[in-house]
């Protein structure tokens, strides 16, 4: 398991690759932490039933940003009906972080923003 | 300065391996042996249930309870122990206020005045007042965190029912003024509400001096138990006041055709109350007398000004609160430039630091202040110098991970 604050997180964190807002989106969402004023927006852009584009927009802790850097790393180019069958816990286990009871939220909050855009995806 | 670490078991514990640094007091404080200890003695040696018993147990638990009521009211110089209600922590003091004075006259009109600085507590159960037909209107802060008094000049009207305002910040540390408050409000009729859950443990409030209506505070602040919570207010109020709660002990009699409630205080304790909780208050506020108030206050403004002068040596770090260490409480609000609070308290944490990090319950203070979250380190009588110098040492620790 990688530390929280390990490089490969670190260096998510300050420079995300998936970062940035997509215009014209099939779908988006918007997710919030009340518990730490953590904002989330996922942007999706599907093509032939597949994740063709992803980004994310918003501000949050190293954890928040880091896993929603990867977690659309994961989901590009992959079919719209086998993401919606990405678990919490499968997610967890790929990002591969050791992360407190307290911080499973921050980690997770990309997660629920992109289901959220999934679903409404349709 | 006071060295009383000692007197706090908990503060010998390990976190990570490392001596713990508790700057968390303004979210609870610990706990001296002797406030442990008296609550073990009761449940040892007193324990039974008040106010009906005539037994021997029951007379000294009635007592034991009566008597926390008793220091409670000499602590805060209320007219009679009669002023003191009992509940289980300073949200519900204010809720009970809320409930039995205003939610029965708001259909009526009329306005209700609280701040931007406030807790949740001091906002939320006004909503819900305002929900029943009373305006409500907030107070904002200055640039330098204080507030904004002036303006409550122009707001307040013979309409306003209620000024309520917080009398330490448990964000921005600030320290208002409820004198001249209270001054301003009861000249256009209006009643003060006092929320003074960060100031009783930490200074000597004198409700006579202060000249509110009502005080709301927490015993687990002020190193008692959690579960004590303490609403004070002028026995002509009480005595006007709806029951806040129906049941046993607050009332004279019941038949099935209607009941006759019991006389002030207990009125408005219903139901068996933590009668433990209070015997534990009471040792804590025997403990705070017997150092003093003052010598606290002294103590505190002492570490916040070594705290703020480290801070500022520090750089890349923003405070949110007045800068003068007499005007304020050791409850100190930051940001680390470039780092989420989280990732602040997560990793002093590590080094056994543990401070506060979110929104405070005071989202709209957040906003106000243009920030999401921030860390806090608050300090009280237990803590030293060399807490603080922990703290500094792992923001250092921080900024090297994140390369700030």
């Amino acid at each position: 398991m990688l530390d929280m604050y390990a490089e490969e997180i670190l260096e998510r964190y300050k420079d995300p690759v998936n970062k940035g807002s997509i215009k014209n989106t099939a779908a988006e969402a918007h997710e919030t932490n009340p518990l730490c004023g953590d904002s989330l927006d996922i942007y999706l852009k599907i093509e032939g039933g597949k994740i063709s584009g992803a980004k994310f927009n918003g501000f949050g802790c190293a954890i928040s940003q880091a896993a929603a850097d990867i977690l659309l790393d994961t989901v590009k180019g992959k079919n719209v009906k086998d993401v919606k069958m990405l678990s919490k816990g499968s997610f967890l286990s790929a990002l591969g972080v050791s992360l407190s009871p307290a911080r499973l939220k921050c980690a997770l909050l990309s997660w629920h923003a992109l289901m959220m855009a999934l679903e409404r995806a349709g | 300065m006071l060295d009383t670490k000692k007197d706090f078991p908990l503060l010998k514990r390990k976190i990570s391996g490392k001596d713990l640094v508790y700057l968390d007091s303004a979210a609870t404080s610990q706990k001296p042996v002797q406030v442990i200890e008296a609550v073990k003695e009761y449940y040892e040696n007193r324990n039974a249930n008040v106010a009906r018993s005539v037994h021997k147990l029951g007379e000294e638990a009635t007592e034991a309870y009566e008597n926390a009521r008793k220091a409670v009211a000499k602590l805060i110089n209320a007219n009679s122990e009669k002023e003191i209600i009992f509940v289980r922590n300073a949200t519900e003091a204010i809720n009970l206020v809320a409930y039995s004075y205003f939610l029965p006259i708001a259909p009526s009109g009329g306005k209700i005045i609280s701040t931007v600085m406030e807790h949740h507590s001091n906002i939320v159960p006004w909503q819900f007042i305002n929900s029943h037909g009373m305006e409500l209107e907030f107070l904002g802060i200055k640039k330098d965190f204080t507030l904004d008094t002036e303006n409550l000049g122009r707001i307040l009207s013979p309409e306003t029912k209620l000024v309520t305002v917080t009398h330490a910040s448990n964000v921005l540390g600030t320290v208002n003024d409820p004198k001249e408050i209270s001054g301003m409000a009861h000249d256009n009729g209006s009643l003060v509400m006092l929320d003074a859950a960060q100031s009783v443990p930490h200074m000597q409030v004198d409700v006579q001096d202060t000249g509110c209506d009502f005080m709301a505070f927490s015993g687990h602040k002020m190193l008692g138990p959690t579960g004590t919570g303490i609403l004070y207010a002028k026995e002509e109020h009480l005595e006007s006041m709806e029951p806040f709660m129906y049941g046993g002990d607050m009332i004279k009699e019941v038949s099935l055709e209607g009941t006759t409630f019991n006389g002030i205080p207990w009125k408005f304790e219903a139901g068996t109350p933590n009668i433990a909780g209070a015997v534990g208050l009471h040792a804590a506020i025997d403990y705070l007398e017997k150092i003093g108030l003052e010598k606290i206050r002294r103590h505190e403004a002492e570490l916040t000004e070594h705290a703020l002068d480290e801070f500022s040596r520090l750089g890349g770090v923003e405070i949110y609160g007045p800068k003068n260490a007499d005007k304020r409480g050791c409850v100190i609000s930051f940001n680390v430039k470039g780092v989420h609070p989280h990732d602040v308290a997560s990793l002093l944490d590590r080094e056994g630091v543990a401070i506060r990090s979110g929104h405070a319950c005071a989202q709209p203070l957040m906003k106000r202040l243009g920030v999401g979250a921030v860390a806090r380190a608050s300090g009280y009588l237990y803590n030293g110098k060399s807490d603080f110098d922990a703290l500094v040492e792992g923001l250092k620790k921080v900024k090297r991970v994140f390369g700030v």
